[in-house]
């Protein structure tokens, strides 16, 4: 990472609070043409809330928590041989708004098998199970907020939205920051692929630079040679803001030093 | 200006979430190691309560394909997190203060058992009622929602809470508090998530 954000930013306190979040990157609440969002969308304005220590703390994950393959889709649920479809290594830094890497992110991901079909009881598509595939992983990011996973390609699928839409093919990512106000989830895209320009879900993102920002594009620099197409996805999370002139979150406590 | 990188867009969880982030509450045997809806081990310390809800859409329908992450301080008000630095509240080893749980596919409840936790320093020193923060996402849901949960049998400390207070609307501040049920032995809060109609609940922009 060579990116000048990077080096100019001091490193972030863990009681800094976190940017405001902005609305225009993401979609709204209700977007009409995803038709589930109709009856799941809060109707009144979200109430802002100034940060306190509820939302610049989260949950801390160690690296023994995880197990070796955890993170390798190829191999964490193979069961008789490998699974079927492209062999494909996704991998990405995940840093905030500031240019700092974000290290020690939890990156969980999920996603169908090859032929579009999710190992979850309530997917009936016709695409067949792979038995040797189970679909979700999850991995730490390191000190350079670099992570790395190892999958099969996910086939696109149909669903129920109009009569006739698919999705493109896509990884789920939820991605745990070092704050709770830094909690997402999104999906990862892959590029070239003709389904994106019509989805009803990517669709419900009205910036074109941020549906962007969700399509993964063909490293190959990372290529394994005669093995793995490599795939990269950077991912931001909210930024935090300095707060070194007064400490609003814990001052001033009963029985607190100031 | 310093250029800010934007904040990479949300999407929805979609109908699957559950094998990415409960495998093993959806039936789905691949991770040795699952992150679920028990807070607590033996060892924790603090009064042992379990906080269940149903999550409901704007037809009155629960969801059952909801995912709910909490996040919550100790029995001392503390957050196990380096940010947290409030004097004389120590950390408890045993407990981290997170949990997540799928709703039932059928029932749409989801639990958590968990501990009552303490009173945390708010901004300006201003003290905060004991409260469990809450993440949503769902189908459906085009961007996590977050809100909290406060605990019925505190008024006092809910009254002069700066979070409460900051919505405007008392009639709506009702949908932030649990309602205190004791069965058996187990000291049970109900929550209940509306996310449209009369009722629906005040989620938060943090």
């Amino acid at each position: 990472m060579t990116d000048q954000t990077t080096l100019s930013v001091p490193p972030a306190r863990p009681d800094d609070e976190y940017l405001m979040r902005d609305p225009a990157s993401h979609p709204p609440a209700y977007a009409p043409g995803y038709k589930t969002s109709a009856l799941r969308s809060p109707r009144n304005s979200l109430i802002s809330l100034s940060q306190t220590l509820s939302e610049v703390t989260a949950p801390t994950f160690s690296a023994d928590e995880l197990g070796p393959l955890d993170g390798d889709l190829i191999r964490n649920y193979a069961k008789t041989g490998l699974p079927i479809g492209e062999r494909t290594i996704v991998h990405g830094y995940v840093r905030d708004q500031l240019g700092r890497p974000v290290q020690n992110a939890l990156v969980e991901v999920w996603q169908a098998n090859a032929s579009g079909r999710y190992r979850h009881k309530k997917d009936q598509y016709l695409g067949a199970l792979d038995p040797n595939f189970g679909g979700c992983g999850r991995v730490l990011t390191d000190e350079h907020g670099h992570y790395v996973l190892r999958t099969i390609k996910p086939g696109p699928y149909p669903w129920r939205n109009r009569i006739n839409d698919w999705r493109p093919a896509h990884i789920h990512f939820g991605i745990s920051g070092s704050g709770w106000a830094q909690r997402l989830i999104t999906q990862m895209y892959f590029e070239g692929d003709p389904l994106i320009a019509t989805c009803p879900i990517i669709r419900t993102i009205s910036d074109e630079e941020q549906v962007r920002g969700l399509i993964a594009q063909l490293d190959m620099a990372a290529t394994v040679p005669l093995d793995s197409r490599a795939f990269r996805f950077d991912i931001v999370l909210r930024g935090q803001r300095a707060t070194w002139f007064e400490n609003v979150l814990q001052s001033n406590a009963p029985g607190e030093p100031q | 200006m310093t250029p800010l990188l934007r904040e990479t867009a949300s999407q929805t969880a979609g109908p699957y979430v559950h094998i990415g982030l409960a495998p093993k509450a959806a039936g789905f045997d691949i991770f040795e190691n699952n992150f679920g809806p028990v807070l607590t081990t033996p060892e924790t310390q603090g009064q042992r309560i379990t906080v269940e809800g149903q999550v409901f859409d704007g037809s009155g329908t629960p969801l059952r394909d909801v995912l709910l992450e909490i996040w919550q301080a100790n029995a001392q008000g503390r957050y196990a997190h380096a940010g947290d630095r409030q004097s004389g509240k120590p950390l408890d080893p045993a407990f981290r203060g997170w949990g997540r749980a799928c709703s039932d596919f059928d029932t749409g409840i989801w639990s958590f058992e968990t501990i009552k936790p303490g009173p945390v320093a708010g901004r300006q020193g201003i003290l905060m009622a004991p409260h469990v923060n809450l993440w949503i996402v769902a189908r459906g849901i085009n961007i996590g929602l977050h809100t909290r949960m406060y605990f019925d049998d505190e008024a006092k400390a809910n009254a002069a809470d700066p979070v409460l207070n900051l919505v405007e609307w008392e009639v709506r501040r009702k949908t932030l508090i649990g309602r205190r049920e004791q069965r058996g032995a187990t000291t049970v809060y109900k929550f209940d998530i509306r996310l449209q109609g009369d009722d629906e609940t005040v989620f938060f922009d943090i």
